[in-house]
Order: structure tokens, then sequence, then C-alpha cells
């Protein structure tokens, strides 16, 4: 099961490289991470997404807490998230292809950030499924270029990772 | 005002090390003019930095105190990973401060330059790279806390040279507390689960203890012995556990796992309650198939660590805590508990475990024509030394007959590398600890192939004049891979054998000025070995020739439940 575990971690050198090598180390899987400073200088939030049964996820989540520089982590798929994912795709945009592109780009409310006179830069922000949505529609289209960030979390509702 | 290297050495000394072992080398070298300058922080000179690990983990095994290692940048970090690397597995509290090449020069590839955090990543606690020389009294204390606190571990303290300047000095102070706030190690059990697994406990009917390194290194020993004498239940150590409950008490049934006796493993098998402190239901405990790991068994799991809880075998009652309050405040509740124990189930389970017992698993079968059993050899060791020694072991079938045949009574006196399982840890474990204890008998038990990987200690220990006894299971040969090749190979022995190149070790033994033993006849082990440990001021390298066609058993059949094991080459359960 796809599971997204969003860890909050001293912001010092050496911390991701823990993180990271925890999952190589231990055979876990890693499908997406993304990594920046909180509105907390000293802070980090890294959210990463990944595979496993139960059992996997909870050593993963045990493990990771081990780490010295994890201050907290929590399993947003615990409970109801929001999760956004954010996408830049270069397609190919000429001629009957054109007007089409920047029809399926409007239907997923995706914004055209730069054009040239053969293709387009599209900007489309979502949940992992909706930008695999996305690249499926555009089956038809030359795909020149994908960008994706990797998945960010929050809880629903009043729950906070903060310390 | 102090410079970083001087800051360094204070720091250790503020925080109560006296001893450090080590080797010095370029990037490394205002630290050991720092040494050279005070008195208060001895530095032991080792002859390759693994040993300097070893050693220092010998220390820390036998003293509970942390063990400190000095090493240069480069080849002197990456000699020096396979001791941290032991003392991880095992869960020692060590601190190793590694040089490193100046600031500027980091990532340029410059001479004897090496990522030491990037190569100790996966075998250490934690690690620190020092940007300042302003930070090393907190980085030091950071280090030290880390190390020993919670499920203990080795840390990395990289430091550049460039930070180590005599030319440059700082104000010093030694912070008296240290926080981390992403780092909370639990401090105690939680009462509600101690409650549930001591009513658990008390209604069992075939229950067996099974306890682990976790209650040496947490010095859970006495309330472990205190409360399994208070139930009146069978106890079982793992390799990293023996001495924490005593050897040669009645309720004591031996190791258990892969080269455990029969009745500590056929207890495990049968039993409907498990109580497991600080053990980690390792491979070599539950054999290869979990699924079959004690089947009618509530396992009650007491750790330090909740990773190591329900990671192969799924505890029923999982305990978060530090063995001795834990095992204190079980006792409490067992003391205050009016729940009445089944004695009649209880005496039925121990006269099954003396039916048991009385297949004598670990009898030993003499040789014909006087050869020497190794067995025999542990035993003579045990007679020569009343039982009291600190024994250190390297890795190979001598590990396991010194395991089972000398019977610990007492916990931090069995050193050995049980779960990375180095060979060469021995020598330089017995120097740590006869360092730390000069007059205790100290004793490595080790093979050919062991000793072999860090002869070269033979000099350190004439330079510190220790007097640690050797006791060479020599079989010429590779015993356990053998063992192996004889069960599982068709006998080929492929790259286990080499007696036409061994060494006289007597001969080398006096080369590095120290006494030599040559024992090759059954009539003569007791009163040579009791000889060589009559000369009380020098190392005796005692090279006994024995049984080289014998193997270790109990042996768990792979992929067996715990009750199937090989008894000896032609018996089975």
């Amino acid at each position: 099961m796809r599971r997204i575990v969003s860890v909050l971690m001293e912001n010092q050198p050496g911390a991701l490289s823990r993180v990271v090598g925890l999952f190589s180390q231990r055979n876990y899987n890693i499908n997406s991470l993304t990594v920046a400073p909180t509105e907390d200088p000293t802070l980090s939030r890294l959210t990463l997404t990944t595979i496993g049964d139960d059992r996997k996820i909870e050593q993963i989540i045990k493990h990771l807490n081990k780490i010295v520089d994890v201050a907290k982590l929590v399993d947003l798929t615990e409970g109801s998230h929001i999760e956004r994912e954010l996408m830049l795709i270069k397609v190919k945009a000429t001629g009957a292809q054109r007007a089409e592109v920047k029809r399926v780009a409007d239907i997923f409310r995706g914004d055209v950030v730069d054009v040239t006179p053969t293709m387009y830069t599209i900007q489309l922000t979502g949940t992992s499924e909706k930008l695999d949505g996305f690249i499926q529609a555009l089956q038809g289209t030359t795909i020149l270029e994908v960008a994706r960030t990797g998945v960010s979390g929050v809880a629903r509702g009043e729950k906070v990772l903060s310390l | 005002m102090l410079s970083g290297g001087d800051m360094l050495i204070r720091a250790l000394h503020d925080e109560g090390v006296d001893l450090i072992f080590g080797y010095p080398g370029g990037a490394a070298l205002h630290i050991y003019d720092a040494i050279f300058n005070q008195d208060k922080v001895d530095h032991v000179l080792v002859r390759h930095e693994q040993a300097a690990t070893h050693a220092a983990d010998g220390y820390a095994r036998s003293t509970g105190k942390p063990g400190v290692v000095l090493v240069t940048s480069g080849p002197g970090a990456t000699n020096a990973i396979t001791g941290i690397a032991t003392a991880f597995m095992d869960s020692i509290p060590m601190v190793v401060i590694s040089g490193q090449v100046t600031r500027d020069a980091i990532g340029s590839d410059a001479f004897q330059e090496t990522d030491m955090i990037g190569v100790s990543r996966p075998v250490v606690k934690h690690s620190f790279m020092v940007q300042k020389a302003e930070d090393i009294p907190m980085i030091v204390k950071q280090a030290f806390f880390i190390a020993t606190t919670g499920r203990p571990g080795p840390v990395v303290i990289d430091v550049p040279k460039d930070v180590t300047d005599p030319g440059e000095t700082f104000p010093y102070e030694y912070p008296e507390t240290v926080r981390i706030r992403s780092y909370n190690p639990p401090t105690k059990g939680h009462s509600g689960q101690i409650k549930k697994a001591v009513e658990i406990l008390m209604g069992a009917k075939k229950p067996v203890i099974y306890s682990g390194g976790g209650v040496v290194l947490g010095d859970g020993a006495e309330f472990l012995t205190k409360l399994a004498q208070k139930l009146g239940y069978p106890v079982t150590n793992t390799l990293m556990g023996l001495g924490a409950y005593p050897a040669t008490d009645k309720q004591f049934l031996g190791m258990l796992g892969m080269h455990g006796t029969y009745e500590a493993n056929m207890a495990m098998h049968e039993s409907d309650v498990i109580l497991a402190i600080g053990a980690r239901f390792d491979d070599r405990v539950t054999n290869s198939d979990v699924s079959k790991f004690c089947p009618d068994a509530t396992i009650l799991h007491v750790d330090i660590d909740p990773a190591s809880i329900s990671k192969t075998v799924t505890a029923h009652v999982p305990i978060v805590g530090p063995v001795a309050p834990v095992l204190k405040e079980m006792l409490e509740q067992v003391e205050a508990s009016k729940i009445k124990q089944d004695k009649e189930a209880l005496a039925a389970w121990w006269k099954k475990i003396d039916h048991w017992r009385e297949r004598q698993c670990l009898a030993i079968a003499p040789g014909e024509g006087g050869i020497i059993k190794p067995q025999q050899v542990v035993e003579a060791l045990y007679k020569a030394t009343n039982g009291q020694a600190y024994i250190t072991s390297d890795v190979g079938q001598h590990q396991m007959f010194a395991a089972q045949y000398y019977h610990f009574d007492l916990p931090r006196r069995w050193i050995n590398s049980g779960g990375l399982g180095t060979m060469g840890f021995g020598l330089p474990a017995a120097m740590g600890v006869q360092l730390a204890f000069p007059d205790a008998v100290v004793a490595c038990v080790t093979g050919e192939g062991s000793i072999q990987m860090n002869i070269q200690e033979l000099a350190t220990c004439k330079q510190c004049a220790l007097p640690i006894k050797i006791v060479n299971l020599n079989n010429k040969a590779l015993g356990m891979v053998k063992q192996w090749q004889d069960m599982q190979y068709g006998g080929r022995h492929s790259a286990s054998t080499y007696a036409d190149s061994l060494p006289d070790f007597v001969a080398l033994a006096e080369a590095y000025g120290h006494k030599g033993v040559r024992i090759d006849k059954l009539s003569e082990l007791d009163a040579k070995m009791a000889e060589a440990f009559a000369m009380k001021d020098d190392l005796v390298f005692i090279d006994v020739s024995v049984d080289p066609e014998e193997h270790v058993y109990p042996m768990a059949i792979r992929g067996g439940y715990m009750s199937e094991m090989f008894l000896s080459k032609t018996e089975r359960t």
C-alpha cells in the first residue's frame, strides 16, 4: 500500500543523507521525496512516499524515529489528509495538436506557463493520481519533458506536525 | 584559552575519559600533540586501527563506560570501520574521533581524504563533523550523551585538521548538561503494559525467560535474577546475554539458538509464555523461518529500542523501556500480585525440562589416542581460572565452545562479537579489558584463523605489559567454515584449510617477547593450562592442538522448528 510519511527533522548537514541512507540500507523503497526548511529555519520538513505492508511501514516509521536528527514524523495516509504535487510538463504543440493540448490542460486546470511556436510548458498541481491522469490524457501528443516535485502533504483538520 | 586540539582532549577528560586507543597520522597530529602536552588522558598505541576500536569495545563491554578511539583520516578512518560496525551491531557505547583533511581541502580528493561521515553512516548511531573549533565542547558532550543513552552505539566525530590548529585558541567551557530536542530515549516502561505482562507471566504453565545482551548492557542482571528466582521460571540466555543469569544456577537452561542446548531450544519451542528481555529475536535464535518459531507462545517483549520489537517475531505485549527499571517494576508487581501461580503445571514443566536435560547434549565424547577435544580445552580453562576470568573470543567454533562450556556467573565477563561476527576481535578486546582491570585474569579464546587477523597486537600487549592469556584452539583449519562444508557441501573444503602454512605460534609469541606454551596431549592439558595461568605477569600464548574433525553441536536444522537439531554427527531430533 502507498504511504505518505512526513518527517520534521533538524536542518543540519547530513540529516537528509541519514534518512535516504536508511531506505537503501534496509531495502525499503522511496517513490518520491521532497524536502525544504519550514517556518522555523532550524527545522526541515521532508515528505516521502513509499510502498509496503503494515509491518514494513511500522519498521520504516520506527527506524526513521531512531535517527537522531528526526524530531517528529507522521504517516499521513493513516488519517484523512491533503496531498499535492506540482508538475511542469513540456509538450509539443503544433497544428491541430496545439488547440487540443490547451483544451486538455484547461480540463485539468493546468496553466500554460511558457509558450514557443512549437510547444507549451504546462504547470499542474494536484494529487499524484491527477498528475498521472494528465500524462495519460496527453498520450496522443509528444511529451518532451516532465519535472515533478514529489508529494507534499498535511493532515486534514486541527492535527499539526510541529514541535 | 585553548586550541581546538587541546579542547578536544580536555573535553574528553571533563567527560570522565582517562584512556583512549588510537594510531596517529597527518590529520590527527595536532590532536596527538595536545595529548603529549597533558597527563590526564592516557593513550594506548595499537598496531592497526581496527584493533583500537575492538580494544575500546572490550573496555566498554567490561566496564560499562564508553570506549574512546582516535584515528587519523583516510586509511586510519576506514580501518576503524570494522570495529565501529562490530560495536554498532552489539549496541556498544563508543566515541570515535577521526582526523580529517583541512576544511578547505574537503572534497578535493586530498591526500588521505575519505568521507568518514559517509563511509561510517550505516554503522554509527550518529556522527558529527566539526565545522568550527568553538563547537568542540558541545559536540563532545552530545556525542557521549548519544553513545551512552537509549540503545547505546558508536558515535563518530570527524575533525578537520585546521580546526585543531595550535595557533588559534578559544575560550573553553565544558557544558554541564545537554539536551537534544530530537533525541529523547525512554527512561521507563509503560506501567500498564508491565501489568499486562505480569498477569500473563503469573498465569503461565510452560514459561521461559529469554534474555539477551540488553540485560548485560542495561545493567539488569541483578533484577533479572531476582525476578526469575521469585517466579521460579527457567532462564535461557542468548550468546550476547551470557552472564546476565548465573550459568551454574539450577534454573539456567544454557544458551539458546543455533548452537544452544537441547533443553533451552526444546523449552522455547514448547513454551506457552516467553518473556524476552533485551533480546532481538535474531536469526541465530529464531532460525530462518519465523513462522515456525515457538508456535504456542504468548510473547512478552521488553526492549529499549522500539524498532527491535515486532521486527521479526510479533510481540503480544510490547514494553519499550530500559531493562533495569522495567525488570524492577515487574519484580515489584510480581511480589504484590494476588494471582496464584499454577504450581502443578509448573512442576510438570520442570519435570519435562529435567527429562530434556537427561539427554546431556553437551557431554563430550573423548577422542581416540589422547587427541584433545576443543571442548575439553574450555573445560580446562574454566578449571584453571575458577570460572572467574574475563573471557574474550574471536569468531568460529572456538567461540561457540567457549559460550557452551565456560559457565558465566557474572555479567560483562563474556566479551564476543555476536552480531557482526568479527574475526580478529578477541585479542584487541582482551587488551581493552586488561587495561580496564589490570589485576583481573583475562583470557582470549581464539582459533588459529581468527588470531591471525589481528596478531600484530602482540606488540601492543608487549608495550603495555598486558598479561593476557591467549588460548588458541588450533585445529589447523577454518573450523566453522569447514563444519558447514562437511554438513552442506559434501565435505568439499573450499579455501578453509592451510595446515602446511601455519606459523609456529609459540615461536611467534616469543619473537614478540612473550611466553608460549604448546599443548598437544590430553594428559598434559590441565597441568600445562595451570602452568600458563601461573605466569601472572606474562602474556602467554597457549597453543593447543585440537581434534580437527570436531563439530559444534547441538546445531539447529536450517528452516526447521527450534526443536529440530543435530545433536552429533549421527544423531538428530
